[in-house]
């Protein structure tokens, strides 16, 4: 059972200046919408240290953010064979009306290689995505 | 003042460009197997084997010795920034170390480290210089079954005292000494365990049984745990120590150099035990004993030096009676018999060139690891971000094609693949792999000195007997077996014993 309402706004957040920019959206969105927030942190787990998965620190942080929001929210953090499937999936899960994720600047190569969570969420997802960049700031 | 010399000349043979490249490419991708858990510089080495053999014996051994060292090394910044020891005698440094970290105090815990390698390896490396001839000099007089006698001991060590359950160490041992058996009988020209195989009478190469339990052993093991909530690393800046830091380390430096180099250098090493110890000294001898556990410097210089003194010290034994107490030892070993060198006590005189150049490049090493790891810390730190995936493709790939170099057989790779699922189901069931390396190794080795002892008696038992030296030694290897039964009975069972399926150090033996 999830804390928020169905139609909640879902953020793929990471603990640096995208997931923040991505996270000041979605609280924007959501108290314009009036609906809930719904904050995902996931990583592949493959290698030893992922700086995209955040700590107790970050994760205190962000706790303290959500609460000044003054939202109804949850956060999530999990582990997954593809970090885009985690997102949309957890999307699915609560009817989310948007995504909000944070571009990173990818060259064609890196894209190629590494491929773009953000990428594939906009392709795949079956609802409205917002997508944002460090300096955008919401009015 | 004759080793001194010798030394010197190994100096300036050394400090060729070219070998001087090996050492930095030696030191650099030693630390890089070092930093990364799960892969160790036993590892390294052997999957290097088939490359260096087109290589002079001395720039090949310059480049290992790099390695061993740069593993010993890189071990450390693991164990500070993440908690997870990169190898198992760094156990001990991640614990005041990590605290350090937390604490803020990152740089100078690494720092530390880097230094106090520096120190217990130059010392120990002088040490070694200044024992090996001396102990090889003993060493050619002693008979068959006195060498036979050494050897035993040097198994019965690393298997029953050494290791945390004697039964598994036993069970390792044994599989080491089978495989040693597989091939031709170097006495009556039988083959023995070949299963009617052509390519087993020729005996197993050393690289593919080393290959195919370290690095598939290990990527089998990765791959059946491969994704993991990832571990949290403290940023580090530039390693540093403050005034109080130096005044606070360099005491536990010597002392932990002084504990480390006798235990390396006894046929039985292992840096388990001097690392343990010398975190006790120094908690013993701190006038600050409160703030161990919570991040004292002196835990982790200490341990730090006592790991690198014994690295040192091994080499006593190995270079002296060409007896490798260490997994990576005795991958070297066999990178000797690759060339035709007989390892042994004549190595020292029929081969003093490569012995003498081998002990300058560690000192070349030792100094090369200090000036370009203190500034690289930061970018070893980020090493741990490579994807499991990627990294464990490459290991398989050099794996493998080190395993077909051997004789260009498609039957290694075969091979290969029954060692690495052995070495998984080793790890799987918290068996070491050291016993097992070891008896591969000293096995035919061990056959061919009993077999010798046998033939001068005519056959007869007592003739393993015959010398002061041998019974000294059998005599020797009962006391220590009483005090490890002893141990298990007194003390019992540690609580924190590693648990087979999560433990990730169990593989990883030097």
């Amino acid at each position: 059972m999830s804390a928020v309402r169905p139609g909640a706004v879902v953020v793929a957040w990471t603990p640096d200046a995208f997931g923040e920019i991505a996270l000041a959206h979605g609280v924007h969105e959501a108290t314009l919408r009036g609906r809930d927030l719904m904050v995902v942190n996931a990583t592949k787990g493959d290698s030893l240290v992922d700086p995209a998965y955040a700590g107790s620190e970050a994760m205190s942080s962000l706790t303290d953010t959500l609460a000044a929001s003054g939202l109804a929210h949850e956060v999530r953090q999990q582990v997954g064979l593809d970090v885009a499937e985690v997102v949309l999936e957890l999307a699915r899960e609560v009817d989310a009306r948007l995504v909000v994720v944070g571009l990173r600047r990818r060259t064609p190569v890196g894209k190629l290689i590494m491929g773009s969570v953000a990428q594939r969420v906009i392709l795949d997802s079956s609802c409205p995505v917002l997508a944002v960049r460090p300096g955008e700031t919401p009015s | 003042m004759g080793d001194l010399d010798l030394l010197w000349g190994g100096l300036q043979a050394a400090a060729t460009p070219e070998n001087l490249m090996y050492a930095a490419i030696g030191v650099l991708l030693g630390t890089f197997v070092g930093v990364l858990p799960g892969i160790g510089p036993a590892m390294a080495v052997a999957l290097l084997l088939p490359v260096t053999f087109g290589l002079e014996p001395t720039s090949a051994f310059i480049m290992f010795a790099g390695i061993y060292y740069g593993g010993m090394y890189g071990g450390s910044t693991t164990s500070i920034l993440l908690n997870t020891p990169g190898e198992s005698a760094s156990v001990m440094t991640a614990i005041e170390g990590n605290k350090m970290a937390k604490a803020g105090r990152a740089s100078q815990a690494l720092a530390t480290a880097a230094i106090g390698s520096f120190v217990a390896g130059t010392i120990g490396t002088l040490l070694v210089a200044f024992f090996a001839p001396k102990l090889a000099g003993i060493a050619v007089e002693i008979g068959a079954p006195s060498y036979f006698a050494v050897m035993v001991l040097a198994l019965v060590m690393t298997t029953a005292v050494l290791g945390a359950s004697p039964l598994r160490g036993f069970i390792a041992l044994f599989v080491g000494l089978t495989v040693g058996l597989i091939g031709q009988d170097l006495n009556t020209g039988q083959p023995r365990l070949s299963l009617g195989l052509p390519q087993l009478i020729d005996r197993i190469d050393i690289v593919v049984v080393a290959v195919g339990i370290f690095a598939l052993g290990e990527a089998f093991w990765v791959a059946a745990h491969l994704r993991r909530t990832p571990l949290q690393i403290i940023p580090v800046g530039q390693p540093w120590m403050g005034r109080d830091d130096w005044r606070r380390s360099w005491k536990p430096w010597l002392r932990g150099t002084a504990l480390g180099f006798p235990f390396g250098a006894i046929p039985a090493g292992g840096a388990e035990i001097p690392t343990f110890l010398s975190y006790v000294t120094e908690r013993k001898l701190s006038r600050r004993g409160d703030e161990f556990g919570h991040g004292a410097i002196e835990g982790v210089a200490g341990p730090e030096a006592a790991n690198n003194a014994s690295a040192a010290g091994m080499f006593v034994p190995m270079l002296a009676l060409g007896l490798p107490v260490t997994a990576t030892a005795s991958v070297m070993l066999a990178a000797l018999q690759g060339y035709g060198i007989q390892p042994g006590p004549q190595l020292m005189t029929e081969q003093s060139d490569l012995v003498w150049t081998l002990l300058a490049s560690l000192l070349i090493g030792n100094t090369l690891l200090l000036v370009l790891n203190l500034p690289l810390a930061p970018l070893w730190a980020r090493l741990l971000r490579i994807p499991r995936p990627q990294l464990y493709a490459g290991i398989l790939f050099f794996a493998c094609l080190g395993a077909y170099a051997t004789n260009l057989d498609a039957f290694d790779i075969g091979l290969l693949l029954a060692f690495g699922l052995l070495g998984l189901t080793m790890r799987r069931f918290g068996l070491p792999v050291l016993p097992l390396i070891l008896g591969v190794i000293l096995g035919p080795l061990m056959e061919s000195k009993f077999r010798e002892a046998l033939a001068l008696s005519g056959g007869d038992y007592s003739g393993l007997l015959s010398e002061p030296l041998a019974v000294v030694v059998y005599v020797l290897i009962a006391l220590l077996l009483g005090v490890a039964a002893l141990r298990t009975r007194l003390v019992p069972v540690r609580a924190d014993a590693p648990d087979p399926d999560r433990s990730d150090d169990e593989l990883v033996s030097r």
